[in-house]
């Protein structure tokens, strides 16, 4: 790739400057991988145990499957927003960049109140992680994303504030870069969370 | 009540050691730490230990401290084995030894832990700090600031283990604590958090640094050092790193299920509500295997060094050596159900696992043949780092044949738990691992700090080391195969146990001396170090970069960036200039990262963290997670992190390190 064509080049960055950027999103990169291991290893352990219901309700009896597929569209838009962003980003356009970024943070909050509305709604009916070994893999792994996605909406506002006050810097620009791998990230990973626990679940795969 | 339960968590008055064994370790750490702040502070030293080591990002000085704290946990480590040694050698029919039947649990499970997690761990990551970016031609690693964040997240940890010493109790449940023994009904104390927490913490920090000199290893060769032309060391630590890339995920998810049954009340690992402990001992050891490959890999990297330069020969089948790392990276993940075969998994998959446990046998012996091909017809010269890969050789290989004895499911089903596989496994990690780093300390020492060690203490530690390892393990294998089971504190006399196990005792206090005489080394090495000073930066006729530059090495390592033709750079450059180029080298401005103080402040903070979890301290938790976030945005929003040196100060240190080199004696390779 020649670097006219890089966003890279739009900035002026100097060599050294692209060399970490290389780094930098390469060692990203490798964290996302090592992050993919740990979501592997939840799966895994909720497999192992999805029908150790110990007497209790399984998955079929308790997801409320429009109630997912309303958090699974609104976490895809915020990836597409996402995406939008990064555009504006390449352009150079710091409005724009802002606005589609806080569209994202909006979705994420949304997403993560949709979730903690289902976990307050189990824990009331009596249906918490300590009900037995079915439910404590379920809260965990999918806790574990929710976690992930709170990390991300913490950077995400600590970076437009970022943005807002210092613009587009090459510091904000390649910490922007490294959120949204994140973000979609999490968004694959839902994908599996979705079709796993709750699809299959709701069929009493 | 309430209020101070709110406050203190599970403190209370009663949370210091009563035994005497404990206390008196505690009182001897707290009385250490003491005299050593005192001397600091006598000597006016703290200033300059914060600003030239403990915030200092330059990783070979991350890797002195590395090996600093893993020496010191060898030896805490070691202490935990002497007590062992002295209880089952004593503790015989009617006479109960010297040790409680808990404080004996604390020692096997602490024992374990520590040497694994902060001896080996430590030892390893601090020689790899130490040489591989000079190795590949770096000035850094790819992210510095991280390195020395994950140093201090690794001593969080190892101070969380040592404060179970003065401050509760530690795990009774063994070195990887498997429930349901490990669960709250079953060890209700805080032992067991003590163990979770500290290796959660120094596991995150081994994370980040085996994803750190992964990408360092890709993206910071110098010029034309393409992957087949990189020292072997750097082969083996990019097999490391990616196994603990895919390793200590698994860990991590682990110690957290554990915590999570723990404090949370879950139901992964318990007896009941649909818990199975099965898969504990799966994901546990899922990690586990290539843990030990981890630890291994970088030794057989430093025997590689070894060999090649003491025998002056290339290193015999370096293709070969290269696909059998790789082997062994990819075979690690497919045998880690050989360490519970009596579990009842089936003949097929105990079948499947036993023969993929052979099978990973085969590029470690290609390895072995490898080594000793490059000594055949070398001109080899017997100093102190080819001493310890001679012992290398013999031990490796007992304790590889026994290891494949072991493989074999129905063998393995009279031999499990018992202590011939205690035996097999320290033949493993002590002659394989431990050997290799000792060396690597030997073989290194004089590129940092500018001397060379002690030739003759060496010896006489490795002797020790050697010989007390004969003495101390070879009565084991005899007593597992006469069904002495690991971890007995007590056994009847009839049996005719006694006379090995004190064998085995003595064996213990040999490789204690031999500790002993290796530090004894370093000290009368730094005494007597006018003796013993490494003017030219090669004081072994080495064959790679590392000796290309000056001992001890400048902070930015290389002037000027090399650039590489041939495997073995530097031994090829010496053969091939017969005269002193008379060029002025044309230096240019070098950019360094700096120094930061806010490594040292996450580490302290973690410690913090991890002992409001432990004590249910839940404030403390929130504290000092809310200020680690803080202090990261903090760090994240700092753009100068960087600063120049420039071009004319390093032609003054260059200069220096000439006139040094100029005063050197004539050569005196052997």
């Amino acid at each position: 790739m020649s670097d006219a064509s890089t966003p890279a080049a739009s900035l002026r960055l100097s060599g050294t400057d692209h060399e970490k950027n290389s780094k930098t999103v390469f060692g990203f990169w490798v964290y996302i991988m090592t992050d993919c291991v740990l979501f592997a290893s939840l799966f895994a352990t909720y497999a192992v145990l999805h029908h150790n219901i110990f007497g209790g309700p399984s998955g079929q009896t308790l997801f409320s499957l429009p109630n997912v597929l309303t958090e699974t569209l609104i976490l895809l838009t915020s990836s597409f927003t996402c995406g939008l962003g990064i555009l504006a980003a390449r352009a150079n356009h710091k409005n724009k960049v802002l606005f589609w970024f806080l569209i994202t943070f909006l979705l994420g909050i949304a997403f993560l109140s949709l979730e903690l509305t289902e976990f307050r709604h189990l824990v009331i009916t009596g249906n918490s992680w300590r009900r037995s070994g079915f439910l404590s893999a379920f809260f965990t792994l999918v806790g574990t994303h929710g976690l992930h996605i709170s990390i991300g909406l913490l950077w995400l506002v600590v970076l437009l504030g970022k943005i807002f006050s210092g613009g587009l810097s090459k510091n904000n620009l390649r910490q922007l870069t490294l959120f949204s791998i994140f973000w979609h990230f999490l968004d694959i990973i839902w994908i599996f969370i979705f079709t796993i626990v709750y699809l299959m679940g709701s069929l009493g795969k | 009540m309430n209020y101070v339960a709110g406050i203190l968590g599970k403190l209370n008055i009663h949370v210091f050691p009563h035994d005497k064994v404990t206390l008196g370790a505690a009182v001897s750490i707290v009385l250490g730490g003491f005299i050593a702040i005192l001397f600091m502070t006598y000597t006016k030293r703290w200033k300059w230990l914060w600003k030239e080591w403990l915030t200092s990002v330059d990783p070979k000085k991350i890797g002195v401290m590395y090996i600093i704290v893993g020496l010191l946990m060898l030896v805490r480590g070691g202490a935990d084995a002497l007590m062992m040694k002295t209880q089952q050698a004593t503790s015989v029919g009617a006479s109960h030894g010297v040790l409680s039947a808990t404080t004996f649990q604390q020692l096997f499970s602490a024992h374990g832990t520590i040497m694994i997690f902060f001896a080996a761990m430590g030892l390893m990551f601090g020689l790899i700090n130490l040489v591989l970016p000079i190795q590949i031609g770096a000035r850094d690693v790819a992210f510095p600031f991280l390195n020395l964040t994950s140093f201090w997240l690794f001593a969080a940890g190892m101070i969380l283990i040592n404060l179970s010493l003065g401050i509760g109790e530690f795990s009774t449940a063994g070195w990887l604590a498997y429930p349901p023994l490990s669960e709250l009904r079953y060890s209700p104390g805080v032992g067991v958090d003590y163990w979770i927490w500290s290796l959660q913490i120094a596991g995150i920090g081994s994370l980040l640094s085996g994803i750190n000199f992964f990408v360092t290893i890709v993206k910071m060769r110098c010029s034309g050092m393409n992957l087949m032309k990189m020292p072997m060391f750097v082969w083996s630590v990019l097999g490391s790193t990616l196994l603990i890339m895919f390793a200590f995920p698994i860990l991590t998810v682990t110690l957290t299920l554990l915590f999570l049954d723990r404090t949370m009340g879950m139901h992964f690992f318990t007896g009941g509500f649909g818990g199975n402990p099965m898969m504990y001992v799966n994901l546990i050891w899922a990690w586990g295997h290539p843990e030990v490959y981890i630890l291994i890999l970088p030794a057989f990297g430093i025997y590689s060094e070894i060999v090649a330069t003491f025998s002056r020969k290339r290193l015999f089948g370096y293709t070969s050596m290269v696909w059998a790392i790789g082997a062994i990276t990819v075979l690690s993940f497919s045998v880690w159900l050989h360490h519970f075969f009596t579990m009842g998994a089936g003949a097929d998959v105990n079948g499947f696992f036993g023969i993929m446990t052979m099978v990973i046998a085969i590029p470690t012996g290609v390895k072995v043949f490898n080594w000793l091909f490059t000594m055949f017809r070398g001109r080899i010269n017997f100093s102190t780092p080819m001493y310890w890969f001679m012992g290398f050789i013999g031990l490796f290989t007992v304790g590889g044949v026994a290891g494949v004895v072991m493989s074999v499911p129905p063998a393995d089903f009279q031999l499990h738990n018992s202590l011939f596989l205690v035996a097999h496994f320290h033949t493993m990690i002590v002659g394989g691992v431990v050997f290799g780093y000792l060396a690597g300390i030997t073989y290194w020492f004089p590129k940092i700090f500018g001397f060379r060690l002690n030739e003759r203490l060496g010896r006489w530690s490795f002797w020790c080391w050697f010989i007390g390892f004969l003495l101390a393990f070879i009565p084991l294998y005899i007593l597992g195969l006469m069904g002495a089971t690991r971890r007995l504190d007590h056994y009847s006399a009839s049996l005719g146990w006694q006379p090995l196990f004190i064998v085995s005792g003595i064996g213990a206090g040999i490789i204690a001396i031999g500790v002993g005489i290796f530090v004894l080394q370093i000290a009368l090495s730094i005494i007597q170090r006018k003796d013993n000073i490494d003017y030219t930066g090669d004081p072994w006729n080495g064959r790679t970069l590392e000796w290309s530059i000056p001992s001890p090495a400048p902070f930015y390592n290389f002037a000027i960036s090399p650039i590489v033709h041939d495997r073995d750079p530097f031994w090829e450059a010496k053969r091939q200039s017969n005269k002193d180029t008379d060029e002025v080298p044309h230096y240019k401005d070098i950019v360094m990262p700096k120094n930061s103080g806010i490594a040292p402040i996450i580490g302290m903070l973690s410690v913090a963290f991890g002992f409001g979890m432990i004590w249910h301290v839940w404030w403390l938790c929130i504290a000092a997670l809310v200020t680690i976030i803080v202090v990261i945005i903090v760090r994240s929003s700092d753009d100068h992190t960087e600063f120049i040196v420039p071009a004319k100060e390093i032609e003054r240190i260059e200069t220096e390190y000439a006139a040094r080199k100029a005063q050197a004696p004539k050569r005196r390779y052997a």
